[in-house]
């Protein structure tokens, strides 16, 4: 009989920190004390505290451990194992939370009725083993919706929902997916976008590597709902676990019925492909990924017509993020009602973040829609690190806006962080403490967009250049006001012209940060760094290129 | 182009099948396994799937986990976006040229070291993030650099791949 269960975070971190050979020693110690038969031990896709890894788990409890060294494994095993007692000297610091964050309970006064959906099983389940997905309601929903709903009733739960696209922009899922449905084709196909690359941003990665069939499940039901019978996941090339694990997962799907010609005798049938990038940001914007599915190089195309009229191979196409598509089979088994019932009014459910930078605990967190910024430190980053105090944040990657203090308490959804004039983005939370340079962070994230450029438009190819060039000036005290008041007119005129939206976002965080910090711009242009982290009064190196064709 | 080559190539081709959808794949795994791309290799693929070479090497040089040219037998990767570098990622970036004696983008004349600058890997957790072989090293600081580069440098040659 299996007792306990002992789950070690397998994520490409732990793995190069030695999590193999600490399973290994696991289960030799669980064998020297004749424990084998009763202490299941595997891995695990990830457990929300990445400052901890290589880390264990030990269930029921859901005691955390770590970060551990090989030499740790007799003791741990010795104490909680065998003689049942917590092996407080190895427990993971600081122990502001209970367990891992992925399983944070509710806190009470602080915090809204908390839920987690897209997370609930990551860091619980094993995510190789099918069983352990059905057995925590795994293709429930998929079973309910093939044997008691028609595709329309699906796709009106959705819409009913308001779920919001998780990629970025907070577009309604349910009415993308009327768009498609509502067209004669021969062929649809479900795309569900895993390209992921925004700097900061890991949440789809998490996501996969720790639950891959509520993907697999979420795609089924898109296709159900709108009369796709084929389903393609465009992975980003470096997630090589990330792959792996799906892969597993939809052999095993398959083998099971679940997923494959005519699902649970229902009739319906569909098939999911795995197809890796090999290193481009752009392809996250869907034409983009689309071009690069076909085999092309990642160029967006021209929208009208959008994916959803003209998509895959010249087909009506869903393209959905990873966390949008693990949201789907909840709120089929829940109902829309319940989704409703988290979040806001105007974006009801959660949100996935990664939290880093200047806080105490960093990594992946699941809370409600319309928390506020202030929350999240205060609840989930432990406060901000060694008391410095908050001066900025990034929501969203490179792409986002600067969140200046004014904004600490602004309900953290789509439509009012729009009104504030900043955006949600992919769910990256990049918090800065005072002793940060604004120049040089907007340096940074510009020299991001000036790499990643595709080069297909004139305002973003040269446009992101100028700009990461114009601040690094400024970060070595080499540019002049007017330079200041160019470096804006630029920034308006690059987010106006160019073609796609990685050139319209790329001078987000210039025009947000210029906002609320233009004096600390304007202290360069004078000669002075406020923090004292530029490099000022020496000459700008030379600018490295990483484009081959400027 | 030897005969091996050629097999290696006919064996990916047929594993992703032989049509344009499969080319950024094929050319993934050839690169993983051979390094980089050669000429040869480029116009190999492009005869097998019956695309313009044109084209091929047009995607070939699109994507950054392609190269076209050679690389060290150890390839360090890594990332100086926003959160690596809030957390001293420029110092670790520094000293890894420091070290090495060549910048971004190149390789060393021995030909043991190449240094490649790549975009937020997702891994910023643990950030700074070196990449070597594939191997993620995380928390990297700048003194850590020497002791990192002599683990691979002690390595016996025609260790795994
Ligand atoms: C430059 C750029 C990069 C993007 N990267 C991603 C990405 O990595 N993942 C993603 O889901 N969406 C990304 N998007 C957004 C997609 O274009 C698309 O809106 C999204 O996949 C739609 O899914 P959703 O409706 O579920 O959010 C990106 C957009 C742009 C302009
Ligand atoms: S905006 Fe940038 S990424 Fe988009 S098409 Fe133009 S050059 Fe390419
Ligand atoms: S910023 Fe370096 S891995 Fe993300």
């Amino acid at each position: 009989m299996i007792r306990a269960r002992v789950m070690i975070s397998g994520d490409p971190v732990s793995m190069s920190l030695g999590a193999d050979e600490i399973k290994l020693a696991i289960e030799a110690e669980l064998a020297f004390y004749g424990l084998e038969d009763e202490v299941q031990v595997g891995f695990v896709g990830q457990l929300g505290r990445l400052d901890v890894l290589p880390a264990v788990v030990v269930y029921p409890e859901g005691t955390l451990y770590g970060p551990l060294r090989l030499e740790d494994v007799p003791h741990l095993v010795e104490e909680h194992l065998y003689k049942g007692r917590i092996a407080e000297s190895l427990l993971a610091p600081p122990n502001v939370l209970s367990g891992v964050i992925a399983r944070l309970p509710a806190r009470e006064g602080l915090l809204r009725g908390q839920e987690r959906v897209v997370l609930r099983r990551a860091g619980i389940i094993e995510p190789t083993d099918i069983e352990e997905y059905i057995a925590y309601d795994g293709y429930f929903a998929l079973g309910k919706a093939l044997s008691e709903m028609s595709p329309a009733e699906v796709l009106q739960t959705i819409k009913d929902s308001k779920l919001q696209g998780r990629g970025g922009a907070g577009f309604p899922t349910g009415l993308k997916w009327s768009f498609v449905a509502g067209q004669q084709a021969d062929k649809k196909y479900i795309v569900c976008n895993a390209d992921e690359s925004e700097p900061g941003t890991f949440k789809d990665r998490l996501i996969l590597e720790g639950d891959p069939h509520a993907v697999l499940e979420g795609m089924a039901l898109a296709g159900y709902a709108v009369g796709a019978d084929e389903g393609w996941i465009y992975v980003r090339g470096e997630y090589a676990l990330a792959k792996e694990r799906l892969l597993t997962a939809i052999q095993q799907a398959e083998a099971m019925g679940l997923l494959g010609d005519n699902i649970m005798d229902s009739g319906f049938s569909f098939h999911i492909h795995l197809h890796s990038g090999a290193g481009a940001y752009v392809c996250g914007e869907e034409t983009a990924l689309l071009e690069s599915l076909e085999g092309k190089r990642g160029i967006p195309r021209v929208r009208p017509p959008y994916p959803t009229v003209v998509g895959f191979r010249g087909q009506p196409t869903v393209i959905n993020n990873v966390e949008t598509l693990a949201n789907v089979a909840p709120i089929i088994l829940r109902s829309a009602a319940w989704f409703k019932s988290l979040g806001t009014e105007r974006s009801p459910g959660t949100k996935v973040y990664t939290m880093l930078g200047d806080v105490n605990i960093t990594g992946l967190i699941e809370v409600p829609m319309g928390i506020t910024l202030r929350e999240v430190i205060a609840a989930y980053g432990g406060g901000m690190r060694d008391d410095v105090p908050f001066k900025c944040a990034q929501t969203g990657g490179s792409a986002g806006s600067i969140i200046a203090p004014e904004l600490l308490d602004v309900p953290m959804d789509y439509a009012t962080m729009r009104e504030h004039g900043a955006s949600l983005g992919s769910g990256a939370l990049l918090i800065c403490n005072v002793n940060k340079c604004i120049v040089d962070i907007a340096y940074v994230v510009m020299r991001f967009f000036e790499t990643e450029s595709c080069g297909k438009c004139t305002p973003c190819r040269i446009g992101t250049l100028r700009m990461s060039e114009l601040l690094n000036r400024l970060r070595h005290g080499q540019a002049s006001l007017e330079d200041v008041s160019m470096l804006e007119e630029m920034a308006q005129a690059v987010a106006k012209t160019s073609f796609c939206g990685l050139g319209q976002g790329a001078p987000v965080s210039i025009l947000t940060a210029l906002r609320s910090f233009r004096e600390e711009f304007e202290a360069h242009a004078q000669g002075s760094c406020p923090t004292g982290v530029c490099p000022m009064k020496t000459e700008p190196p030379e600018v490295i290129v990483r484009r081959g064709y400027l | 182009m030897n005969e091996e080559s050629i097999k290696q190539i006919a064996e990916v081709v047929a594993r992703y099948g032989a049509n344009q959808e499969s080319l950024v794949e094929i050319l993934s795994d050839l690169n993983a396994q051979l390094g980089y791309l050669t000429q040869e290799t480029i116009v190999e693929v492009a005869r097998r799937l019956n695309l313009p070479q044109s084209h091929v090497f047009s995607v070939a040089t699109f994507y950054s986990m392609l190269n076209v040219g050679p690389t060290g037998k150890h390839v360090i990767k890594m990332c100086e976006d926003a959160p690596c570098h809030l957390r001293g990622g420029q110092e670790v970036w520094q000293a890894l040229q420091d070290a090495l004696g060549i910048k971004f983008g190149e390789t060393t004349p021995d030909g043991q070291w190449t240094l490649q600058a790549t975009s937020c890997l997702g891994l910023c957790a643990v950030g700074p993030v070196v990449v070597v072989d594939d191997e993620v090293i995380g928390h990297v600081t700048a003194e850590r650099i020497p002791e990192i580069l002599a683990r691979y440098r002690d390595e016996p040659s025609g260790g795994a791949a």
